[in-house]
């Protein structure tokens, strides 16, 4: 077990900081920012604009800035994080190219199903619905349950349609090809499957590993692909699938659901009746444990969305950094721009990694839970 | 904020569709994989280790070819020794035999030789005993031609045989 504590923190470590320095970049860029219009705009919307870099845009402060036509990277890198109801490609002058995605409303009225495109584009209302600041409200006020198939969730089916055609294709040439050796996609894909089982499954779970490696190979290559897709910046890719707190939440709360099924006799008997711990510390120590245990999948949840998130911002940012400059003065707008090109190439390939490192860190942080939850006392004779 | 608001929508269709993604691939992607790789690691295992059985029992069979060269080399030795010992125990039995038969030859011829130079001798004396009685006979006949010799004679024997 040290070992795999070890190579936590090996990984930890690297990540916390990339957090930490896209953290700080992104104050240093908001404050940029704020500085740059405090220079050109009026102080009223120099404060509105500094609290939309915080993500906390106001509707009329939108609108402003739309009319001025003045580049909000703050907004800008919002909405490309963000979940919408269309997918937008492009927009060419005033007119905005976008997918539309279906709706899916459920309300006292019954259910709506209609396609965003009936929104143009957020101008207009339709069904008592429309979209204010990419949000969906209800013109009546009342309540309702949103279950559209959003930008995200259209990504989502894509990568895991890729991700099924890919897997089962190669299940398929593992049976036509049984006992030899891997070919074509088969052999990028053996060595991750046989890193899981091996590096991952097996130090960190133990004899029992074979019953979870359904698990940790679907949430593995799953958040995998969905990193990866997202950072093709264009059409099926880009979406900020696995940079969104639901879907991380989801995958975490597998994790923790399977964690709870599994844990064994020993597991909750660390919990509730912790050895070695005197009568009186046990009011202490029950809730710690218990708050331990609910840690972990928000500890899951937040690693991922944040690195993912943060990789994002960061290459946007440096794409914003050339339409910033380029405002104040169009050579030095080029002139930027190379900068800009050089790192976000630099943070492409940094991406690149990160895809990877994170959705091997949530699949062996998850190995290391179930392992805990399937781990045998020593002591114990019988099993 | 908004960043940090999990969407129910998002939940919802990602909670369905991680599901369905996990039970496809478990049973039809990972199963038949996890399987399959598992099984092609024994064969190779199998295999590598049957040629390291194999390499085993072909030293073994080196070795024993080996030992039984050896063994061929040590007794074609050992006949050779023996063969030359036995050899040199001839020669040595035959040299002494024909000693033998030699000295006893020349033991023989010797003891012959010994015999006949007796007989000869004892012929001889004969001979010479002979020769001289015929001698002493002719002598003792010439000198008693005459009576008065003769009768001296054997008066003087009688003289002699008186005394005594």
């Amino acid at each position: 077990m040290f070992s795999n504590k070890y190579k936590i923190t090996k990984y930890l470590i690297p990540a916390f900081l990339v957090v930490l320095y896209v953290t700080y970049a992104g104050l240093k860029l908001a404050n940029a920012q704020h500085e740059v219009h405090t220079d050109s705009t009026s102080v009223v919307a120099s404060t509105e604009i500094s609290a939309t870099a915080h993500g906390e845009a106001s509707h009329e402060a939108a609108a402003e800035e739309h009319k001025a036509e003045k580049v909000d990277a703050g907004k800008l890198i919002m909405e490309h994080i963000a979940d919408a109801y269309d997918w937008h490609i492009a927009t060419i002058g005033h007119t905005p190219i976008s997918i539309p995605l279906p709706l899916i409303i459920k309300d006292d009225n019954g259910l709506h199903v209609f396609l965003s495109s009936k929104f143009h584009h957020g101008h207009e209302a339709y069904e008592d619905y429309e979209l204010k600041e990419g949000k969906l409200v209800n013109t009546t006020g009342a309540e309702f349950l949103d279950l559209s198939i959003t930008k995200n969730v259209f990504a989502m089916f894509v990568a895991v349609i890729v991700l099924l055609i890919v897997m089962l294709s190669i299940a398929g040439s593992y049976k036509s090809n049984a006992l030899r050796a891997p070919k074509g996609i088969q052999s990028f894909v053996e060595p991750l499957i046989i890193f899981i089982r091996d590096e991952v499954a097996k130090p960190s779970i133990g004899k029992q590993y074979n019953r979870f490696m359904p698990f940790l190979l679907t949430i593995f290559f799953f958040i995998f692909i969905n990193n990866m897709f997202g950072l093709i910046p264009i059409f099926p890719g880009g979406a900020n699938v696995t940079g969104n707190i639901a879907v991380t939440m989801v995958l975490a709360a597998f994790t923790f659901v399977i964690t709870m099924i599994n844990g064994n006799k020993n597991y909750w008997a660390h919990i509730f009746m912790p050895p070695g711990v005197p009568g009186w510390l046990l009011p202490l120590m029950i809730p710690i444990e218990i708050i331990g245990v609910l840690n972990k999948p928000i500890v899951l949840t937040i690693r991922l969305f944040a690195n993912i998130t943060a990789g994002h911002i960061i290459i946007l940012g440096f794409f914003s950094l050339i339409f910033i400059f380029a405002e104040m003065n169009t050579g030095l707008g080029f002139g930027v721009s190379a900068f800009s090109v050089a790192f976000t190439t630099f943070m492409s390939f940094l991406e690149l990694l990160v895809a990877f490192l994170q959705a091997y860190v949530f699949t062996l942080l998850s190995a290391i839970y179930f392992g805990s939850a399937v781990e045998e006392h020593h002591h114990e004779e019988h099993h | 904020m908004q960043l940090v608001t999990p969407g129910i929508g998002l939940i919802f269709w990602m909670t369905i569709t991680f599901s369905i993604v996990l039970f496809l691939l478990s049973k039809f992607a990972w199963k038949p994989i996890l399987n399959s790789i598992k099984e092609r690691e024994d064969s190779i295992n199998n295999a590598l280790s049957a040629a390291d059985d194999a390499r085993k029992a072909m030293d073994a069979l080196k070795s024993d070819n080996q030992k039984l060269l050896n063994e061929a080399r040590a007794e074609r030795d050992r006949m050779l020794k023996e063969a030359s010992e036995m050899k040199d125990q001839i020669i040595a039995k035959a040299t002494k035999d024909a000693k033998d038969v030699g000295d006893k030859l020349i033991t023989s011829a010797k003891e012959a030789i010994e015999k006949e130079k007796l007989n000869a001798l004892n012929e001889l004396k004969t001979q010479v005993a002979v020769l001289s009685v015929d001698m002493a006979e002719k002598i003792l006949r010439k000198k008693m031609e005459d009576r008065s010799q003769q009768e001296s004679f054997v008066n003087d024997n009688l003289k002699s045989i008186t005394l005594n």
